[in-house]
């Protein structure tokens, strides 16, 4: 195993950890609002919220440690394929800011201050305002729905790679031999 | 002019004898809870008060206060309608919450702890509440706990969701005190 040719142990674990938390967030985002209200809507918001301010505060972890550590060689592929999964890679980490602090904005908009865990109060960068409120609520909807396609896209890719062209791509995020 | 002072004299205390009103478009009655540590501020719309009060004679003090239920908001459209459904205010069948005084004690200048019972949904609990009283203005605060009158009930019940704690701000300006 070349060091070149896998991302380091950090980057695949936070890449994993991040992966599920995304999925689990924007399945939970999904579910709360076709929900009635009722306290299980309630607690499922403030759940989305600690998660998304989880994942925020990750992927701020990540951003540092990718632009530290220098990830492994790409893979022989045709020049259009390597351009259109850098700019996906590039479009995945703003989303990973953008939809978790719209969705923080929007709740401070909606004067629903964030309490991190029910313990720690977030402080709000906007104040209450209901039309804010509302067009952030769309920017949070849209930013998701553009990271759910993008990861929907950066998964098809890569299963096309390890499935079809067998370059082992899945080895560098250490999932198989490299 | 010594006789138009004591005129002047004569006349207002003739008024603070009267009943005070109260300005609503000067008052507020707000109340703030937590919701999974997330502290939501709410106010009431419409309220109104009776006050009969000497500062000379604090003690033979009445204050009769009714809140209309309601006209409560948390600024927030789906948890106002939730807020009048039978669970929370029930607005329908109570549609008014009362407070009325039982005693005024003066505690300093300008301060006063008013006690008296609270009835909301049917359930009364007597409290005391402390005010201060300045150009007019009663202000002061009171905590309650929202199952004493059953505010939440059923599924709501549960405190680790919604606080039992609620705090009651108010200030009310009143014309003629």
């Amino acid at each position: 195993m070349s060091p070149a040719t896998r991302y380091t142990p950090i980057a695949i674990a936070l890449h994993w950890l991040l992966a599920l938390a995304i999925v689990g967030a924007f399945c939970v985002g999904l579910y709360m609002t076709s929900l009635p209200f009722s306290p299980t809507r309630l607690k499922l918001y403030n759940w989305h919220k600690w998660a998304g301010v989880t994942i925020l505060t990750l992927s701020a972890l990540r951003l540092l440690w990718r632009l530290t550590h220098r990830p492994p060689a790409d893979i022989p592929m045709p020049a259009w394929q390597l351009r259109a999964a850098h700019v996906t890679h590039q479009l995945l980490y703003v989303l990973f800011f953008a939809v978790p602090l719209s969705g923080w904005a929007y709740s401070s908009a909606a004067g629903f201050p964030i309490v991190w865990f029910g313990v720690l109060p977030l402080p709000d960068f906007v104040g209450k305002d209901k039309e804010l409120a509302e067009t952030l609520k769309l920017v949070h909807h849209f930013a998701a729905y553009g990271l759910g396609l993008l990861v929907v896209g950066h998964v098809a890719a890569a299963l096309k790679h390890q499935f079809v062209d067998r370059d082992g791509l899945l080895a560098r995020m250490g999932l198989g031999r490299a | 002019m010594k006789r138009l002072l004591s005129a002047l004299l004569v006349a207002t205390s003739a008024l603070a004898a009267q009943a005070a009103t109260l300005q609503p478009e000067k008052s507020e009655l707000s109340f703030t809870f937590k919701q999974m540590g997330v502290p939501v501020d709410g106010k009431f719309k419409k309220f109104e008060a009776q006050l009969d009060f000497d500062a000379k004679k604090p003690e033979a003090g009445k204050i009769a206060f009714t809140v209309d239920l309601g006209s409560v908001s948390l600024g927030d459209a789906s948890f106002d309608a939730e807020l009048a459904k039978a669970s929370w205010f029930d607005t329908k069948r109570n549609g008014k919450a009362t407070f009325v005084s039982s005693g005024i004690k003066p505690t300093g200048p300008g301060k006063y702890d008013v006690a008296g019972k609270l009835t909301i949904k049917g359930a009364a609990r007597d409290v005391v509440v402390p005010i201060t009283l300045a150009s007019g203005v009663a202000a002061g605060s009171v905590a309650i706990k929202r199952l004493d009158f059953k505010i939440g009930d059923g599924e709501w019940a549960d405190t680790s969701m919604v606080a039992n704690d609620v705090t009651v701000k108010f200030k009310l300006a009143f014309a003629g005190l």
